[in-house]
């Protein structure tokens, strides 16, 4: 456990000043911030439209959860997996890394749960920032009702199930970024993959779930469709969601392997 | 408890079908500074790979502090330290963060960073990005992330490569510093002999895989034979006399005819002959046969 608490933490040190760390933060920050900008400058439009409170938040949060569950959130954590290996890939410091008295699980794990982790902290972030910003929304321009309805349920639910379905593509993405050390294999098997993801969800392939990449868009727009209900009412654990852990153990395991078997050249 | 620091019995390694080493027995001893000398593409950076565990090797063939590496990678690992070919420096890291991350990595305390940063000369450029570095000064840097954890044994992959003569002393110094103060044992591999003769107490002599030599340096003396040089007029006649006198001539230039030296007496001895068959000799000298040629002999053969 030491091991994987020090790799962790020298994850940590080593990306602390990279654009993978900074994304985690930026991503969140400006995709909300232009969302509420949108809302601030067209102010006058949405109250005339006399939205319900919930409506209001609906239409505010998914916004940004719309986005990220279609597009963005495949690829940053297609770009998650890449950089976390690339920085060794790079500088050429896998062979340093295997030579530190450490054990290769804890090495490999903690890259694993470092990645996890970046996507854990863009996407609470998001959460946190869209609740915030809402009630900032509402100090500024007092005549929203943000205020008379509270998104907290539905805003962990969405997320944590964002977060949830992501975890098969990353773990996929994590063996192929940890294979080759190149940018365009991983990115590209990402975005082919991807695109059929988004399209095989979208025309509603009976087996879409079995594709990792599909699941964002599986999990994001069951949220949606149950909105229109009861928005507290959508359970978190569905299919995609447990599709996607498994596919998270089992290629987490794989990986290890690879780990165990590579030789450093 | 066995002398040897490093010992490997008979170790192989292939990628794929192309055999990188074959049937390598190195002995290391404790506290000694061993030259691990070869060519390019001889397989010294394969063999220092496999002593960190970098490749694996077939079980029960290298044995590092007495221990088998596989089954005993962690333990062994924590009294290494390595630098192997390019430092793995992270560019966009100062130096100083490159030391600090490997403090966090060992356990040890953060301050040892700007010691080792003064030890190899690094101070002024502790806070500049390490992809700011010269080649020499990352090398510098390689060489202190390898001290860093105090580690008994140093496995050093060309470290002099790139530092100016300056350096090249420096890191010498350093080596012989460490092995006769604070008793730690060194692999310092090279392609230049005459980079080995100035540290080294043992050398081995990789080529395509196989050791060609391995003992003390003496013993790596010993072997380069001295010959007498002879600068003499007309040397188609004065080689025939001499091979008709009994003597050996190793070699015969325009200008030089070589002979196996055996004593200073045996040297006037030949003189004499010369001249008194009416030869101008205008020089006679023994002359050792110096240790890069042999290094190319040994090599070469093979």
């Amino acid at each position: 456990m030491h091991a994987l608490y020090i790799s962790l933490i020298s994850e940590y040190y080593k990306s602390r000043k990279t654009l993978a760390f900074w994304a985690a933060i930026l991503l969140p920050l400006i995709i909300c911030g232009l969302i509420s900008a949108g809302f601030y400058n067209n102010a006058d439009k949405i109250i005339a439209n006399h939205y319900p409170p919930m409506l209001l938040w609906a239409q505010y949060s998914g916004a940004a959860l719309g986005v990220m569950g279609f597009l963005i959130m495949p690829f940053y954590v297609i770009f998650m997996a890449f950089s976390v290996n690339n920085i060794e890939h790079k500088n050429d410091t896998w062979k340093m890394l295997f030579a530190q008295p450490l054990n290769k699980f804890s090495i490999y794990a903690a890259k694993y749960l470092y990645a996890i982790f970046l996507i854990f902290i863009c996407l609470f972030l998001f959460a946190t920032l869209t609740y915030a910003f809402g009630h900032l929304l509402q100090v500024l321009v007092p005549k929203f009702n943000f205020n008379q309805y509270s998104p907290l349920d539905i805003l962990i639910n969405a997320y944590t199930k964002l977060f949830l379905a992501s975890l098969g593509i990353l773990s996929l993405q994590f063996i192929i970024s940890l294979l080759w050390s190149d940018f365009l294999k991983p990115m590209g098997i990402g975005f082919v993959g991807t695109i059929m993801g988004i399209i095989a969800a979208n025309v509603g392939w009976k087996y879409a779930y079995l594709i990792p990449y599909s699941l964002p868009t599986l999990a994001s727009r069951i949220t949606k469709v149950k909105k229109g209900t009861d928005p507290l009412a959508f359970p978190v654990f569905t299919q995609e969601i447990w599709t996607s852990l498994i596919y998270a153990s089992v290629f987490f395991i794989i990986g290890y392997f690879i780990v165990t078997k590579k030789s450093i050249k | 408890m066995g002398n040897y620091a490093i010992e490997t019995v008979g170790l192989n390694f292939n990628f794929g079908n192309q055999a990188i080493v074959k049937d390598l027995s190195l002995q290391v001893p404790k506290g000694s500074i061993y030259g691990f000398l070869g060519p390019n593409g001889a397989g010294k950076t394969t063999t220092i790979k496999i002593l960190l565990n970098l490749l694996k090797s077939p079980s029960d063939q290298v044995f590092i502090f007495d221990k088998e590496i596989n089954s005993n990678r962690i333990a062994i690992l924590k009294r290494i330290g390595a630098l192997v070919e390019q430092p793995a420096i992270y560019g966009h890291l100062t130096g100083k963060e490159n030391l600090v991350n490997r403090c966090i990595l060992l356990g040890i305390k953060k301050t040892k960073a700007d010691e080792m940063l003064s030890l190899v000369g690094l101070a002024e450029a502790a806070s500049k990005k390490a992809n700011k570095y010269s080649l020499g000064m990352k090398q510098r840097l390689g060489i202190a992330q390898a001290l860093i954890s105090d580690p008994e044994l140093l496995l050093l992959d060309e470290p002099t490569n790139g530092l100016d003569p300056n350096g090249i002393i420096e890191v010498r110094n350093l080596m012989i510093d460490l092995a006769t103060k604070h008793q730690k044992t060194i692999l310092v591999s090279s392609h230049l002999l005459a980079e080995i003769e100035r540290t080294a107490t043992h050398v081995g002599i990789i080529n395509k895989g196989q050791l060609l030599f391995q003992g003390t340096i003496n013993e790596l003396h010993l072997l380069s034979k001295p010959m007498l040089e002879i600068e003499v007029d007309n040397i188609e006649n004065a080689s025939t006399l001499l091979i008709k006198q009994g003597y050996e001539v190793t070699t015969k230039t325009e200008k030089v005819i070589t002979v196996p030296f055996v004593s200073s007496q045996k040297s006037g001895e030949l003189n004499t002959l010369l001249i008194q068959n009416g030869f101008t000799v205008s020089s006679l000298y023994q002359q050792r046969k110096d240790l890069e040629n042999l290094f190319l002999d040994i090599t070469n053969t093979n």
